[in-house]
Order: structure tokens, then sequence, then C-alpha cells
């Protein structure tokens, strides 16, 4: 079979062109000043922005919490169904994924506006109104609702496969239905839930789409701040390239710890 | 997994639906408003329809989503079975070093790899004078293959390692030659692998916006592009109803391959 593997030689020179070389150029600009010489003063001059990665950070970090607080529930209810509710759970899950996020971030403006449907159906309840739009609030709404699916689809993945017959076995040697949940079906289920937390927290940290459109330019994410030094009014490629790196190795990083957590979870789970 | 009866979790079931379906449903219905207001009910309306129909705007860019996201779809498919059959017969190490690049695209934010490309057709088109890179349709579907590809890999690969490889050497010893092995033995079996990667590719295209903004020219816009550059002034409701024509179609297509599919196994049963 030795020859087969030549089938490969186009996609290897596709990656080399298309992935690897322009992570290089990135490199490359990250590391030089307009003029093309060394410098590192792209990397100096982030200090400025210290409050915009700060920002980026907590509305992620929130908007995993609050996705895992939702999905965690919302996957171990969808597991717990039959196989035909599981099916029509998992369509319903799916289905909004099908219809552009723009449009689904859109759908979410049109609601949360000052005179938008809330405050509309609030003022009928004769509330005062809420100001939502524009607000890190309008966006960690946004995020939310965007990325829960990637929540719930890996946990209930990892609660689905779960071996029934370790439940059973936990209920027979005496445990209840609490240290059911805790000693077998959560540790099991942590990888699951971890690409979930990874799969939420990369897309929040890096968006500027839905900050643009709930935020309205109120409070500026790390995605807007990369976005502006290219298509926005302060053309500077050498920053947005070095911006671009720092989230790469934040990324990675993150990744990496997670990763880490992952497997030393799965040992404990066969050690014990 | 255990059932015990309790009200809690199809509540919140039902719950998190709402949440889910709401802003759509509410989308779908003021697209048949007869007035510009996204928030007040004024009669009922097929107007924006018409006027979508009339939008050439919008039409053209939807040509170009789905020329783009077909063409990337296909050729991500190819370029990605043809991979993953390679990488399957490396050596576990150079497999290793591929995989690992392979997951790249994967791992890394839209926004990265829409401004990674962005630069480098920049500096190909500028500094190369390489003017088939500049940013237009072609940018674009390499674009789009790019962050296809991996996905159509992780999908076959599975399907690749199910096989039994005694198979394939029994078609050899009667006489078969590899491409023939090939294409009577391995494909067909790691078909539906190769068909999830072409939906999944397909999908991720139709979905894209980002790596699309950064890397199409200003007259292949996709859809994505268009309606972000829309949300920064006022969305027209022609939108609404553009993307209720969108979810119906989808909804059928997806009733229509559920159904088949709930047939087939009942024809299998009976067989």
């Amino acid at each position: 079979m030795n020859r087969v593997k030549l089938t490969a030689q186009p996609y290897i020179f596709w990656l080399i062109l298309f992935t690897a070389i322009p992570m290089l150029i990135v490199f490359y600009y990250a590391f030089t000043n307009e003029m093309g010489t060394f410098t590192l003063s792209n990397f100096r001059d982030m200090t400025d922005y210290s409050i915009v990665f700060f920002n980026s950070f907590r509305l992620a970090i929130i908007s995993t919490a609050v996705c895992l607080i939702l999905g965690y529930p919302m996957a171990y209810a969808m597991a717990r169904l039959e196989k035909r509710g599981r099916t029509i759970a998992m369509i319903l899950i799916m289905l909004p994924m099908w219809m552009n996020f723009l449009l689904r971030t859109y759908a979410w403006l049109t609601i949360l506006e000052n005179n938008g449907l809330l405050n509309h159906f609030l003022g009928l309840l004769h509330l005062p109104p809420l100001h939502i739009i524009n607000t890190p609030v309008a966006v960690g709404i946004g995020m939310i609702y965007n990325y829960l699916p990637f929540m719930i689809l890996p946990i209930y993945n990892s609660l689905e496969n779960l071996d029934v017959s370790l439940v059973e076995a936990a209920e027979d040697l005496g445990c209840n239905s609490h240290q059911v949940f805790s000693k077998v079906i959560l540790p099991l289920s942590i990888p699951g839930t971890i690409s979930g937390v990874v799969m939420v927290f990369v897309p929040a940290v890096s968006t500027f789409v839905i900050s643009r459109i709930l935020g309205g330019g109120s409070s500026i994410l790390l995605g807007d701040l990369i976005e502006m030094q290219f298509l926005g009014g302060t053309y500077d490629a050498n920053m947005g390239a070095a911006l671009s790196l720092v989230m790469m190795v934040i990324i990675t990083v993150f990744t990496l710890i997670t990763d880490r957590i992952d497997s030393s979870e799965e040992e404990s789970v066969l050690m014990s | 997994m255990k059932k015990k009866k309790s009200v809690f979790f199809p509540v919140f079931m039902v719950l998190v639906f709402i949440f889910m379906y709401a802003p759509i449903v509410l989308l779908m219905i003021f697209s048949f408003n007869n007035s510009k207001s996204r928030s007040v009910w004024h009669g009922f309306s097929m107007k924006w329809y018409l006027k979508l129909l009339k939008d050439e705007n919008i039409i053209h860019s939807l040509q170009v989503t789905l020329a783009v996201s077909l063409l990337a779809a296909l050729l991500a498919t190819i370029l990605g079975t043809l991979a993953a059959i390679g990488i399957f017969n490396m050596k576990r190490r150079p497999r290793r070093l591929v995989m690992t690049a392979n997951n790249i695209p994967m791992m890394n934010p839209d926004i990265i790899l829409g401004v990674s490309l962005m630069l480098m057709f920049i500096f190909m088109a500028q500094t190369l004078h390489l003017h088939m890179f500049r940013l237009g349709f072609l940018t674009l579907l390499i674009a789009h293959i790019t962050f296809d590809t991996p996905y159509v890999i992780l999908s076959v690969m599975p399907r690749l390692r199910q096989i039994d490889i005694k198979q394939y050497e029994a078609a050899r010893d009667l006489g078969a030659t590899i491409f023939q092995a090939y294409r009577y033995v391995i494909i067909p079996q790691i078909l539906p692998g190769v068909i999830t990667g072409a939906i999944l590719s397909f999908t991720l295209s139709i979905d894209d916006v980002v790596v699309s903004y950064f890397t199409s020219g200003p007259t292949t816009e996709t859809l994505g592009v268009i309606i972000f550059g829309m949300t920064r002034r006022r969305v027209s409701p022609e939108i609404n109803a553009l993307c209720t024509i969108m979810f119906v179609v989808v909804l059928l297509l997806l009733l229509v391959i559920n159904f088949r599919e709930l047939k087939n196994a009942k024809e299998s049963e009976r067989s």
C-alpha cells in the first residue's frame, strides 16, 4: 500500500502554501515596522490596549461559564430521553446552526433595541424599559446564544456514549443517584465538557461580528481591535499581525492547559 | 442512562429551546410585516419578499455564496478524501505531523485564518505581482477550501480505521490492481464519511462570514459580508425575508433526508 500515501501530497502542498506560509507572513509582519525592519515596538505598544484584552477575556469567560451552566443540564436532559426524543432534540439543536449566524445575531438586535421587542413587551406590563443594546451585556447575550450549541453537543456526545453498565454497576454497589452522578457520570463527561469549553471560549474571545452588531462600538474587543488594524480606519498591518500572534499564543496556551486537565482526568477515572 | 421521573429536566429543555427559537420565530414573523418596523406589527404583507427578488445586490451575493460553497465543498471533499487515504497509509511519525498541521486551521479562530490569508494574498499580488491573487473569487475559494478540508479529513479518517484490511488484501490477492481495490473495496465503505464531510463543508462555507470578510474582493462579496455591511447602518426587512426562505429550505431538506433514512431503515428491517 506504499504508493497510496502519495495521494496526500496535494493536500500537504496545500497546507504548506495556504496554512504554513500565511502563518509565517503573520510572524514577519508582527516583528517588523512598515519599512520592513525588525522591531519589537508592536508588542510594546500593545500595552495601550490592555483594557481591550481585559474586556475580551472577562466577556469570553463569563459567556463560557453561562454556556456551561445552561449547556450541561441541557445535554444531560437530552441524554435521558428515549432514542426518538434524542434524535428530535439533536435536530432542534442543530437547526438554528443552519441559519447564518449573522442573522441569528441580528435577530437579537431587533429584540434588545431601545424601541425593540423586549421594551415593547415591558411597556405592555407597565415596567420601565431596559437599556441593553450597545452594552457588554448585549454582546454577552449574543455570544451565549450563538455558541450554546457548541457547548451542548460535545457534552451530549460524551453522556450519550457513556457505558450504561457502569451506572448500573455503581447502583448495584450501593451508590445513590447523587453519588452515581458525581462519581461516575460527571468524571466520564469531563472530556466532552472540556471540548465544549474550548469550542465556546475560542470564538467568544476572537469575535468582532457579535460585538459590532450588538455592542455598537461601545465595548471594543480583541477581535474588533485586529479587524480595525486591517479594514478599519487605523490601517496598521504590523500591529494587526502582532495582535493576531498574541491571540494565537493565548489560544494555544488555553487549549494546552485544557488538554492537560483532560488527560489527567481520564487517568484518574481509570485508576480509581 | 438512568431514567427517573423528574419535572426539572423537561421544563429546562423546553426553556432552552424557547431561548434558541424565539429570536428566529420573531425574525420570521416580522418578515411579513407591512412596514419597515422591526418591533411593531402593521399587518400582513409579502412586499419584502417581492423586493428581495428585485434586489440585484443580494441576488448576486447569494449566487457568489452558493457558487463558492458548492465549489469549495466539492474540491475540499476530493482533496480531503485523497489526503485521508494517503495519511492513513503513512508511517506513524509523518502521520502525526500532518494531522497536527491539519488541526491548525480548525483550532485557529476564523479571524486569524482570514487575516493571515489576506496578508498572504496581498503580498502575492503586490510584491510578487501575481495578479491572480488579487482579492476576488479565487482567493475566496482558496480560503474556503482551506477551512473546509480539515473537516473532510476528520470525517473520512474514522471510516478508514473501521475497514477490515483483509478485504483489501483479498481483493489484491484475487488480482485487483491498487486502483481497483480502492475503487471497489475501500471507497464504497468510506462513502458515508465522504458524504458527511461534503455536507459539513457546504454548511461551514454557507455560514462563514469572517474568513470571507477578509478574503473576498469588492465584486465577490458573499451574502454574509453584505449583511454584515448592512448591520452597521440599518438592515432592511428584506433580510428577514431572505433568512425565512433559507430557514424553510433547510428545514425541508432535513425533513427529506430524515424521512429517507427512516424509510431505508424500515425497508432494511423488512428484508
